[in-house]
């Protein structure tokens, strides 16, 4: 027999393989990098003019505003997380490596967060200071905002998951993802709110953290099996 | 037992055996409404603070509640579907997707109407309300999913996983909801509270309850002989059966 | 050679039975049965859209079958997929190559997902198919079938037992089709086995290759 017993790699191994794949894909491809971030601040520019220049007004609502564009920003950016991998036959190589598939797709979901999410995070604190929010908040809304968009991130790798397949999917995606993403945007939306007011955040910022590892911890599971779904034809 | 449950699994046999359940869940539900909508609309008195307006409550807490339960029967039948791969369990969830939807429609015009003379407005973001738009979002998503796949047994897999998602999210959903609208209005209660209730405003409630859940059964027989029809349409028992009768 | 193979394994690694595949209205594979033996090729033929792909994706695990089994040294195959993945490698139509990584880099994220393997191993096998010259171009920049030879570096590279491989010789020239001929040949010598899907028969005549006509 031809196959010898193969040093089968460590799962950190794994996932340390997917994140450098991953990544020198993404600096290779800078736009799919920034394109959500642009659309991000874009989407936040619609209020002002929408509603009104005057910054009181913006700031009681810039936390709803930052956050809902957060949300919108993290789906587009969906797009780039497993279509390219799926169109090209390399999920199904993962699909068929003898590896945890769920644990691949959680090291490629992370990645995606890295490359999406956390350009968000840094940069809602220049958005929210032109809508009026006070420097004091920055620590506030960044934190929330990093738990809330690991949280999108995975919510919305499970819809990706059970869409990649469908032909013109993405409205279809944004109609899965964000009724489930609806607690995140209440928690991160009102700790940013309280914070603004100088109330302690420790009750929606404990409930993000609580969100973020359940999805962490089954997330995945379902992100494989719609995958496994996804890659049959 | 268990061997009238593999049997049951056959289209063939679940058609048959479900199409004679259907009038022993369908007129007991009748009935039970017509006993339960007298006794709410005629026998039980009015209420002290919302004179009769509180009657809607009869049609609006049955559907919220079977608005629920049928996004949880809907996820159960999806799971047994994926794990023990009976088919008719995914022809089951397919099933009761749009009653629930019906359910969950008919809670929010319920609910509309039943607050139009309290607050005076057709629509108020009390949670209630908005779990229950947000449950109707769900079902809707599982709907617009099984829709998007061609193949029946790649929608049914695929939207029994997001059945599983839905349904561990939704106790998520109505906290986070109930807690939002607790911090505009301190800790109180759904503006949509049911008065305080009292033994002959209870008995029509329980007796509507129970009679809604029977009607879902009927509709649920109804909608699921359909969903053999649609998936056993080029089976042979199906063009046998129709020739020989 | 191929006898002496035969003698030591007589129980076939890879088998389907009764295997049957709906694609929606379509009854596509009925009752698809064989057996695959160490240092055998079987070669599926038949018209196109008679189920080929279909059955070497039910073979592989990514297509669930309506009924019949699949067994892999004599285990069902839901019970134990990941060791049977483990000694697999699949080709399918499209190359499984990133587009923007280089040669070089698509096996080694390719392989290093199963087995450690060092770039001089990756450069030897590129130098084996003969497309050497293309180990640091990003693969968009390769004909098609240059990139169907990096696709099959990336198989001989997983040291699987079991290839599997869908049209594995589109887009290959003349010399290509020789040399991928030799590895298999090379393969089926070490007691390794193929299953192909491919309109052109591949060495023809010689032992221990056999054809499965679907109809």
């Amino acid at each position: 027999m031809q196959s010898s017993v193969p040093t089968t790699p460590g799962l950190g191994n794994i996932l340390m393989l997917v994140m450098a794949r991953d990544l020198r894909l993404a600096v290779r491809h800078w736009d799919q990098v920034l394109q959500p971030l642009m659309f991000f601040v874009i989407v936040t520019t619609l209020f002002p003019l929408a509603i009104s220049p005057a910054l009181d007004e913006l700031r009681r609502i810039a936390p709803g505003v930052l956050w809902v564009a957060a949300m919108l920003a993290s789906l587009l950016a969906l797009e780039s997380l497993f279509r390219p991998d799926v169109e090209d036959g390399t999920m199904e190589q993962w699909v068929l490596s003898g590896q945890p598939l769920s644990l691949l797709l959680l090291a490629k979901t992370a990645t995606h967060w890295l490359l999406t999410g956390l350009p968000l995070v840094l940069m809602a604190p220049i958005v929210g200071t032109a809508l009026g929010m006070p420097q004091s908040v920055w620590p506030v809304l960044a934190a929330t905002l990093a738990l809330g968009t690991g949280s999108l991130s995975i919510l919305g790798a499970i819809g990706a998951a059970l869409t990649v397949s469908v032909r013109r999917g993405s409205v279809l995606l944004a109609l899965l993802v964000l009724p489930l993403e609806m607690p995140v945007l209440i928690f991160g939306a009102r700790a940013v709110d309280l914070a603004m007011h100088g109330e302690p955040v420790a009750g929606p910022l404990n409930l993000l953290v609580a969100l973020l590892l359940f999805f962490v911890s089954l997330g995945p599971f379902a992100m494989a099996a719609a995958m496994r779904i996804s890659v049959e034809s | 037992m268990w061997l009238w449950f593999h049997k049951l699994s056959s289209p063939p046999y679940a058609y048959r055996t479900v199409g004679l359940m259907r009038p022993w869940l369908f007129w007991p539900a009748i009935l039970l409404m017509i006993v339960g909508a007298f006794g709410g609309l005629v026998l039980a008195p009015e209420d002290y603070q919302q004179k009769d307006a509180f009657r809607i409550i009869y049609v609006h807490v049955p559907s919220a509640s079977l608005s629920l339960m049928v996004y949880v029967v809907m996820a159960v039948a999806a799971a047994v579907g994926v794990i023990w791969r009976i088919k008719l369990a995914h022809a089951v969830a397919a099933a009761c997707a749009p009653i629930g939807a019906w359910f969950t429609v008919a809670t929010l015009v319920t609910g509309s109407i039943y607050g139009k003379p309290m607050w005076g407005t057709w629509w108020e973001w009390d949670p209630r309300l908005t779990s229950e738009l947000i449950l109707l979002f769900l079902y809707l998503g599982y709907m617009a999913l099984r829709a998007s796949f061609d193949d029946t047994q790649r929608a049914d897999r695929a939207s029994a996983i997001l059945a599983i998602v839905g349904v561990v999210n939704v106790p998520i959903v109505k906290y986070s909801v109930v807690w939002w609208n607790s911090l505009h209005q301190g800790p109180s209660i759904s503006k949509l509270a049911a008065p305080s209730i009292e033994g002959s405003m209870l008995w029509p409630l329980l007796t509507m309850m129970l009679a809604f859940i029977l009607y879902f059964g009927a509709v649920l027989c109804d909608r699921l002989r359909g969903e053999i029809l649609r998936r056993e349409r080029n089976a042979s028992w199906l063009s046998e059966s129709i020739a020989s009768s | 050679m191929l006898a002496q193979v035969a003698a030591t394994s007589p129980q076939p690694q890879l088998e389907a039975r009764a295997v049957h595949l709906w694609r929606g209205e379509k009854h596509l594979l009925r009752g698809v049965s064989f057996a695959l033996y160490s240092g055998e090729l079987l070669q599926v033929v038949g018209p196109n859209g008679v189920g080929k792909t279909s059955l070497l994706r039910c073979v592989a695990g990514l297509l669930p079958t309506e009924s019949g089994e699949i067994l892999w040294q004599g285990q069902q195959l839901p019970d134990g997929r990941d060791e049977f993945h483990r000694e697999l490698a699949y080709l399918a139509h499209v190359n499984g190559l990133k587009s923007d990584l280089t040669a070089l880099e698509n096996l080694r994220f390719g392989v290093a997902v199963r087995r450690a393997v060092a770039t001089e191993e990756l450069r030897e096998i590129l130098q084996l198919l003969h497309v050497e010259a293309c180990a640091d171009l990003p693969v968009r920049a390769l004909s098609a079938g240059q990139k169907r030879r990096v696709a099959l570096a990336r198989i001989m590279l997983t040291r699987a037992s079991l290839w599997i491989l869908d049209e594995p010789i589109t887009n290959l020239d003349k010399a290509g089709i020789a040399l991928f001929e030799a590895r298999i040949a090379e393969h089926m010598r070490a007691g390794g086995m193929i299953l192909t899907a491919a309109h052109q028969l591949l060495l023809q005549g010689q032992p221990g290759v056999r054809t499965l006509e679907l109809r």
